[in-house]
């Protein structure tokens, strides 16, 4: 049996999975991609301020998210940093970004895994579970029973879901109220924006801003009822999707009061972000110094089809600080692709292998992003550090959101607590909280902007010269998760560039250590609860474990349902090597 | 007293209708995502049936659709073996160069059940384009090749008409029907799926084109031609940094040589856009995109010489523009079909490219020879 692709993700990822029916387990998993563009080639020679308008391109739902990452590359490239109300801008822009694309993921695209249709096919009873099921926030979202909320969710049909879709576009209006375009920005620069600064736009995202904050109140109730029922349906679903806690988060919102791009004071104004950035291993905060998570950066190969670059030029020998720069490191990296035949023994994906060297145990970790907002919220509790009024982090291991009053519902504090497992309900339930995360922090920076605009200092752009030798680097929180930008320029020109997204960490393949990547590991733990057998097997479980991490690459799934033959769970990667070629040969006979 | 006729009351020549998207080209899927933005119409007016005389729609995306696997797949087979009639197919993204190397894949969708191996999208184009009633190309990457067909780029990246062939038409004896922008924008994308829709009902004639196979009037006009900073430029009254709300053609716009409506119809609903919000026009829906419209910051070319002599001299910078125009509305010279790649990137891992000896120079544009 053969799945590809996954829809409603974007992007390119592929999943071959083998179930054992009669564990109820997934047995194994490689995670593939089945596009290649060429980026970090073609970039070299060009210009650098080309540089945001091209990484733009890298993604067609979070494409200002590299422009801005891009940006803050080149800032410390040029040594300039934009000024208070440009960098308001920006902010209200990524604000903007994450309230839409978190929203159209979790209720167009995800939620359709939970919605009326889906469950009706693939978990009968608990579809007759829902219908009994009250929903505890009814008075919040307006939904009598979990089955109510369950039937809002349907594809076009479903009233919520076409609710979600307006409020997608009321988001992405408010998006290009700041940065232009949705969603390669027009207006975005480094040194600031070309965004004119009217009072009217300003207006104009507020009044947009409150609707979507009032949205948020009904929002938030009917994700935990949703997910708190899945909990309760199907007990052990806490399982699907879960792996160890190896968090990363890379930081969002400048505060334009600390951040001036040098890298020698990285640190300090990394920490005063408004979305903290940091690591989290086994539920411990590792670090949260930019320095740190910038220096133990390591690209390795195992299972991509590319050469490597060993050999290579070594661009940047020591940071600014004299920290030593690995060869394996994307400063120093060069992209050598060999196309060939994909072999799941060997060579299966387009996708490197990002980790992060453990100088305290020497291991390199398959850190993931849990789709961006689990790691964003998880490191922000553990740090303490964020207080922005509409947003603190006290440091008890919760992140505490205050919505003020809008039309019909009164202020409401939504208090996200650290959860027990990183798996897929929490991933998504993060989502739900992240968005009105992202909405107090624009009403945060909208305030900021106006009091700019209301004493006179509307610069929003710094003029700059790009220097004949430079680096500088970028890091940013994709909505799906951590982002970084390296940039070396030399007689004025792209010399090495290597932007890493979010999704070449979670669904990288196993790495020269063997290792696996965070989506194989995911769902290779995945229990199934599904109530079809392998005849009409939809695969749900997989589908949500491997959604909760919000995939993003034109994506597809595979499985491979062997006949009855049990395989062990394994995470030893000399052992899958057998697995993998049984699993081969047992693929050509089933077809 | 006869009742008037109206589209509430025409039966579609057609009664149903599939759009199989292919989003597997070369691409960020930005297309979709922009699509999901529409609201002239929105995807959701379409697919509810809320537009009277169209047939029912059924939409096929990956980014949106309700099925996966196999249970998706199946729309792409029986499109391929006749048996999805009548579908329009649209495609995203640049169509990689294949041949050019001696195995392996640029861009896949699905796997080949007997070699276990990926189809690759150039296959399905193969498979699919013969079959479709109409094609639309969305987005620049599909029409032109775009940004992953930049000069340097490593897969030999081209748009749909360079792959198919500039003459290419339809079985229902369409041409490609381009619809450029880096994404597009949601409205004109809609509209021209709307328009095709129309024709497909038996309720408009063919859809018009211009020679870049663009709806005329979509792409008729100048990005300047709209502007509403346009009065600035005639006052000789340019921006010299960004954030100014002057004319931007001296900090790097290419708005009066790139055809594009986005100054007249904002971004979403009337909202954003480019030049007329702050933002240069980096010609994102022209052939030449972006080679010719590098770097991107500086001043074009042309501008400097237009710009000062703006007040006395509207008809001889007319006919330079047009120079312009003509030069920025064709691609550059490496995007086209067989095994050689031409782009500047000089690989050494690829082998033998796998394509026919000497090309297939028959899927030129003549235009570009």
């Amino acid at each position: 049996m053969n799945w590809d692709p996954i829809t409603r993700i974007v992007g390119s990822l592929g999943i071959y999975t083998k179930i054992d029916f009669e564990q109820k387990k997934v047995a194994e998993c490689h995670s593939t991609s089945s596009i290649f563009r060429g980026y970090s080639i073609f970039m070299k020679n060009k210009d650098p301020r080309d540089t945001h308008f091209i990484t733009s391109r890298i993604c067609g739902i979070c494409g200002d998210n590299h422009a801005t990452c891009s940006v803050y590359a080149q800032n410390m490239a040029y040594g300039i940093k934009t000024p208070p109300l440009g960098e308001w801008i920006v902010n209200l822009g990524e604000a903007a970004e994450y309230m839409f694309d978190h929203c159209i993921f979790q209720d167009n695209l995800v939620g359709v895994d939970y919605c009326e249709m889906m469950v009706r096919e693939t978990n009968p009873s608990v579809w007759e579970k829902a219908k009994r099921t009250e929903a505890p926030h009814a008075q919040d979202h307006g939904y009598r029973t979990i089955a109510e909320i369950m039937t809002a969710l349907n594809p076009f049909q479903g009233e919520f879901y076409r609710e979600a879709l307006v409020m997608s576009r009321l988001t992405r209006e408010m998006f290009c109220l700041m940065e232009g375009r949705h969603v390669h920005p027009s207006t975005l620069y480094p040194g600031g924006v070309g965004t004119v600064p009217s009072i009217q736009v300003f207006t104009d995202y507020l009044v947009r801003l409150t609707k979507y904050a009032e949205f948020m109140k009904k929002v938030i109730p009917l994700h935990d009822d949703l997910f708190d029922f899945f909990y309760q349906a199907l007990p052990g679903y806490e399982g699907v999707g879960r792996r160890r806690i190896l968090l990363g988060c890379w930081g969002s919102f400048q505060d334009p009061d600390v951040c001036d791009y040098r890298y020698e004071t990285m640190e300090r104004w990394g920490r005063s972000m408004f979305v903290t950035p940091g690591i989290v291993v086994d539920g411990e905060l590792v670090t949260t110094s930019l320095v740190d998570i910038n220096v133990g950066m390591r690209i390795l190969l195992g299972s991509s089809y590319y050469e490597d670059w060993e050999e290579s030029e070594t661009f940047v020998q020591e940071d600014p600080l004299g920290n030593p720069i690995d060869q394996k490191h994307p400063w120093n990296q060069t992209t050598i692709p060999k196309p060939q035949k994909r072999d799941f023994d060997s060579r299966y994906t387009w996708v490197m292998s990002p980790r992060w060297l453990d100088k305290r145990t020497g291991d390199h970790l398959a850190l993931d992003t849990g789709g961006g907002p689990i790691a964003r919220l998880w490191t922000t509790a553990l740090a303490g550090l964020v207080d922005i009024g509409y947003v603190q982090a006290p440091g008890d291991k919760t992140v505490r959101i205050r919505l003020p009053k809008t039309a019909t519902k009164p202020e409401k504090e939504f208090v996200w607590k650290i959860p027990q497992w990183s798996n897929a309900i929490e991933r998504n339930r993060a989502r739900s909280y992240f968005q009105a995360y992202a909405a107090a922090v624009g009403l945060y920076c909208c305030e900021k902007a106006m009091q700019e605009v209301h004493a006179g200092r509307t610069q929003t752009f710094t003029p700059f010269k790009v220097p004949d030798e430079a680096i500088g680097c970028g890091f940013h929180e994709a909505v799906r998760g951590v982002l970084s930008h390296h940039l070396v320029i030399r007689n004025g020109r792209v010399a090495n560039y290597h932007p890493y997204p979010p999704t070449p960490w979670n669904a990288s393949p196993r790495d020269i250590y063997g290792t696996p990547g965070p989506y194989e590991d995911a769902i290779q733990n995945t229990p199934i609860f599904e109530e079809n057998g392998p005849d009409k097997f939809k695969g749900i479980d997989i589908m949500r474990a491997v959604r909760s991490f919000d995939p993003c690459l034109p994506c597809g799934v595979h499985m491979y349902l062997g006949p009855g033959k049990q395989l062990e769970l394994t995470h030893t990667p000399t052992g899958m090597l057998g697995l993998n070629k049984r699993t081969a040969n047992k693929t050509a006979v089933l077809k | 007293m006869t009742t008037p006729k109206v589209n509430a009351n025409h039966a579609p020549a057609v009664k149903e209708i599939h759009v199989v998207w292919m989003t597997t080209g070369l691409s960020c899927d930005g297309d979709s995502v922009s699509t999901t933005a529409a609201s002239l119409p929105s995807i959701e007016d379409v697919v509810l049936g809320a537009i009277p005389g169209l047939p029912k729609v059924h939409l096929h995306n990956p980014v949106l659709a309700y099925e996966v696997g196999d249970d998706f797949m199946q729309y792409w087979h029986k499109a391929a073996a006749g048996e999805l009639e009548p579908f329009v197919l649209v495609l995203e993204g640049s169509v990689p160069n294949e041949e050019i190397k001696s195995e392996g894949y640029w861009a896949a969708m699905g796997t080949d059940p007997n070699t276990g191996q990926p189809i690759t999208t150039n296959e399905w184009i193969d498979r699919l384009a013969p079959k479709a009633t109409a094609v639309i190309a969305a987005g620049t990457c599909a029409t032109y090749g775009g940004i992953h067909a930049m000069q340097g780029n490593p897969t030999g990246a081209m748009g749909l008409a360079d792959y198919l062939g500039w003459n290419w038409r339809s079985k229902a004896g369409l041409p490609i029907v381009n619809v450029p922008g880096c994404p597009v924008q949601p409205d004109n994308m809609m509209e021209t799926l709307l328009y095709l829709l129309y024709q497909v009902a038996g309720l408009a004639p063919m859809i018009p084109l211009d020679d870049q196979l663009r709806p005329t009037w979509l792409f008729g006009k100048t990005v300047h031609e709209g502007c509403d900073r346009g009065s600035y430029y005639e006052q000789g009254d340019f921006a010299h940094e960004y954030g100014s709300p002057k004319c931007l053609v001296k900090i790097g716009c290419w708005g009066p040589v790139v055809n594009c409506n986005v100054t007249k119809r904002g971004w979403m609903d009337g909202i954003g856009g480019c030049p007329n919000v702050g933002g240069i026009c980096i010609a994102c829906t022209m052939p030449g995109f972006p080679d010719k419209f590098m770097p991107f910051m500086d001043e074009p070319p042309g501008a400097t010489f237009s710009s000062m002599l703006i007040s006395s001299y509207g008809p001889l910078i007319r006919s330079l523009r047009a120079i312009t125009n003509r030069a920025v509305n064709q691609e550059p010279k490496w995007r086209h079909r067989g095994p050689e790649l031409t782009t500047g990137y000089e690989p050494d891992y690829y082998g033998e490219g796998n394509g026919a000896p000497n090309g297939n120079g028959h899927a030129h544009h003549q235009h570009h020879h």
